[in-house]
């Protein structure tokens, strides 16, 4: 997941379909996002490369519709409806997840679990 | 208490101490500071004897057993320590006889010759406009103005050059030292050959010749006052401005206790530098204390009679047997080493032993500290200071500070005498010196805590008597001439009869300094966050 500038990111994802629940007014997804181009990213405890500035997971909500998806702590989301997340504010981003008129995103996350049992059964 | 065995008790203790240390100090005061002159300039290491101080050491070793009455002091202050006189101190009175006629003569030779020349340096300039005028009156130009205004000048720069080697000179000598004070021979010879080459110039071109211009002659001798005053300006750089500004940094380190300072100081010949640490060490260092230094002497009694026993072990021998088997090794070296490594492996408890002595110590101290202090918070509530009106009118008996002190000294007595014990330090005051200290706080309204300040912790030597000073004749030992500047590196010893000060020179580091010049508008910030929004 490290980042050569200029060069696209390649890395392993996986695809994950979160239906917004209904609370009130308001449509939750059931997780906390930590980074973003504007924020520290040294202070990021998932991320592997500390300078890396992108979207990270760093809560999930039990029984919320993210766990349900299958969404984990510490993925890196790499792209919302296949708007790109990985060079964007911290703003910007809360503002794609959270678009009244959609009620179902498709995120493409990447964690470095995935990598690594990529790696494994190519080896095997 | 019954006073009279108390002062008996203690003035007999200190009498004795007193009366020894003294016929001590005396015997050692003369001899070594002889023999450096005649040695040469190399290593003048005398060794004196070390002799044990004569003041009552018995008597503090005896007080082990913590006896707390005051006056019931049966200390084994037997008649041989009074009144024998040991080997050393026979050869030391022999020498000194000898010695001391050529000492004070060496001293006070140098002091004539220098005052010598100062008053014919003085009245060099007033001859010479005195002579001509003497001599051959009749045959002189008349003086005019500008020859008047001449002698006005001579007068005050006379005037100026006398009160200044008045203010630099004539200063009571504060030390002898081994050698000769360079730059003040060297100033005493250039003024000399100065003075010298004037009177020879006068003497052949004037005198001889009978020269009649008057205002020559007086303008020559205004420029001898000025070239003096010149070398009077050098003199001041030399001797007192040159070694002001800290070149080098000296480390003190005392060698029985290990307590250590740091002084600054400029470029100073050896000698000098040593007399500058004198001078500090008697304010700096807390007192040397010779009790103090058993406890560590007894522990390494311990370790060497247990190394003894231990020698007997069969894996020992065996090892010996095979250490002197190994070939051409030197026996008592190898049979030391096999020893030491022995002891070092054995199980030795005596760091466990130190270790809760000093716990236990500590814990001693602070408690006789704590009923010392409420002893004497109290005795003082018990004295008020009298106002001037009311002094006809007081209640009591009025008394003068002394008898106030006498008065609410018995009972702060005891716990005073308890804490003192406990910290080593009775010796150092008498029951008259405690009395004295407690009237000199009373007079000038001091709390109990400042009039224990003086006991709480052993203070600089200065501040005790002088007879309890084991440190009052010093002798120099140093590689190098004494007479030559102090260098990087080098290192020289200040010894007295019971200890020594090792004094270690290092050069204050060449400080490269730049500057860097910061805009007031260029402190800019920003904020680094990590947020997290929950979606």
């Amino acid at each position: 997941m490290s980042y050569i500038p200029g060069q696209p990111i390649t890395a392993v994802v996986q695809r994950v379909e979160i239906h917004k629940l209904r609370q009130g007014e308001n449509l939750i997804l059931g997780f906390s996002i930590g980074g973003g181009i504007d924020q520290d990213p040294a202070q990021n405890p998932f991320s592997e490369d500390k300078s890396d500035k992108g979207i990270y997971v760093t809560r999930v909500t039990e029984g919320g519709p993210a766990e349900v998806a299958g969404l984990q702590v510490g993925d890196k989301i790499m792209q919302v409806n296949g708007w790109d997340m990985t060079m964007v504010t911290h703003d910007q981003a809360r503002k794609r997840l959270t678009k009244r008129n959609e009620e179902v995103v498709r995120l493409l996350v990447t964690r470095h679990s995935l990598q690594k049992a990529v790696q494994q059964s190519m080896m095997s | 208490m019954d006073t009279e065995s108390t002062y008996s008790g203690y003035s007999h203790y200190s009498g004795h101490s007193k009366k020894a240390h003294r016929q001590g100090s005396r015997d050692r005061h003369k001899s070594p500071r002889s023999k450096d002159g005649s040695r040469s300039e190399k290593s003048v290491t005398i060794q004196t004897p070390p002799a044990e101080p004569l003041l009552g050491n018995d008597a503090s070793r005896t007080e082990d057993v913590q006896d707390d009455n005051w006056g019931e002091t049966t200390t084994a202050i037997t008649g041989t320590s009074e009144h024998s006189i040991s080997q050393e101190d026979i050869a030391r009175i022999s020498k000194d006889l000898e010695d001391s006629v050529g000492l004070d003569c060496k001293r006070y030779l140098g002091l004539t010759v220098a005052a010598v020349l100062g008053l014919l340096v003085f009245l060099t300039p007033i001859a010479f406009i005195l002579l001509p005028q003497i001599l051959w009156r009749d045959d002189l130009e008349p003086c005019g103005t500008v020859c008047e205004g001449l002698f006005i000048s001579v007068a005050f720069k006379l005037l100026i050059l006398l009160i200044g080697t008045w203010a630099l000179f004539f200063r009571q000598p504060k030390a002898d030292m081994p050698r000769v004070f360079v730059f003040r021979a060297l100033l005493l010879v250039l003024i000399f050959l100065f003075v010298f080459s004037y009177w020879l110039f006068y003497g052949v071109r004037i005198l001889d010749s009978k020269d009649t211009n008057y205002q020559g002659i007086v303008q020559y001798a205004v420029s001898l006052v000025d070239a003096l005053l010149f070398i009077h300006y050098l003199a001041i750089v030399l001797l007192e401005l040159r070694q002001l500004q800290p070149m080098f940094t000296l480390k003190v380190v005392r060698s029985t206790d290990g307590e250590s300072r740091y002084y600054s100081l400029g470029h100073l010949s050896i000698q000098r530098a040593a007399l500058v640490v004198l001078e500090n060490y008697y304010r700096d260092f807390t007192v040397y204390n010779p009790t103090l230094l058993m406890a560590s002497k007894s522990r390494a009694a311990k370790h060497m009679a247990g190394l003894k026993v231990y020698n007997v072990d069969a894996a020992l021998v065996a090892k010996l047997k095979m250490y002197i088997a190994d070939g051409p090794v030197n026996n008592a070296a190898s049979q030391s080493r096999a020893m030491i490594t022995a002891a070092a492996r054995r199980r030795d408890s005596s760091h466990n032993e130190l270790y809760y002595e000093e716990a236990d110590h500590d814990r001693r101290v602070k408690k006789r500290r704590a009923r010392l202090v409420v002893a004497v918070e109290e005795a003082f509530t018990h004295i008020k200071r009298l106002q001037a009106e009311e002094q006809q009118k007081a209640p009591g008996e009025v008394m003068d500070p002394r008898e106030a002190a006498q008065a609410i000294f018995p009972s702060m007595a005891r716990a005073l005498q308890k804490y003192l014990r406990t910290t080593q330090q009775q010796h150092y005051h008498s029951m008259e010196s405690i009395l004295q200290h407690l009237s000199f706080c009373i007079t000038n309204n001091m709390t109990p805590k400042a009039f224990l300040e003086r006991y709480m912790s052993p203070g600089p030597t200065l501040q005790y008597d002088r007879d309890r000073w084991f440190s009052k004749q010093w002798t120099l030992v140093s590689e190098e001439a004494v007479t030559s500047g102090l260098k990087d590196g080098g290192v020289f010893v200040l010894k007295c009869l019971d200890f020594s000060l090792v004094i270690n020179v290092k050069k204050i580091p060449f400080i490269k300094l730049s500057e860097e010049f910061i805009d007031p508008k260029s402190h800019k910030f920003v904020l680094r966050l990590q947020s997290e929004t929950s979606v």
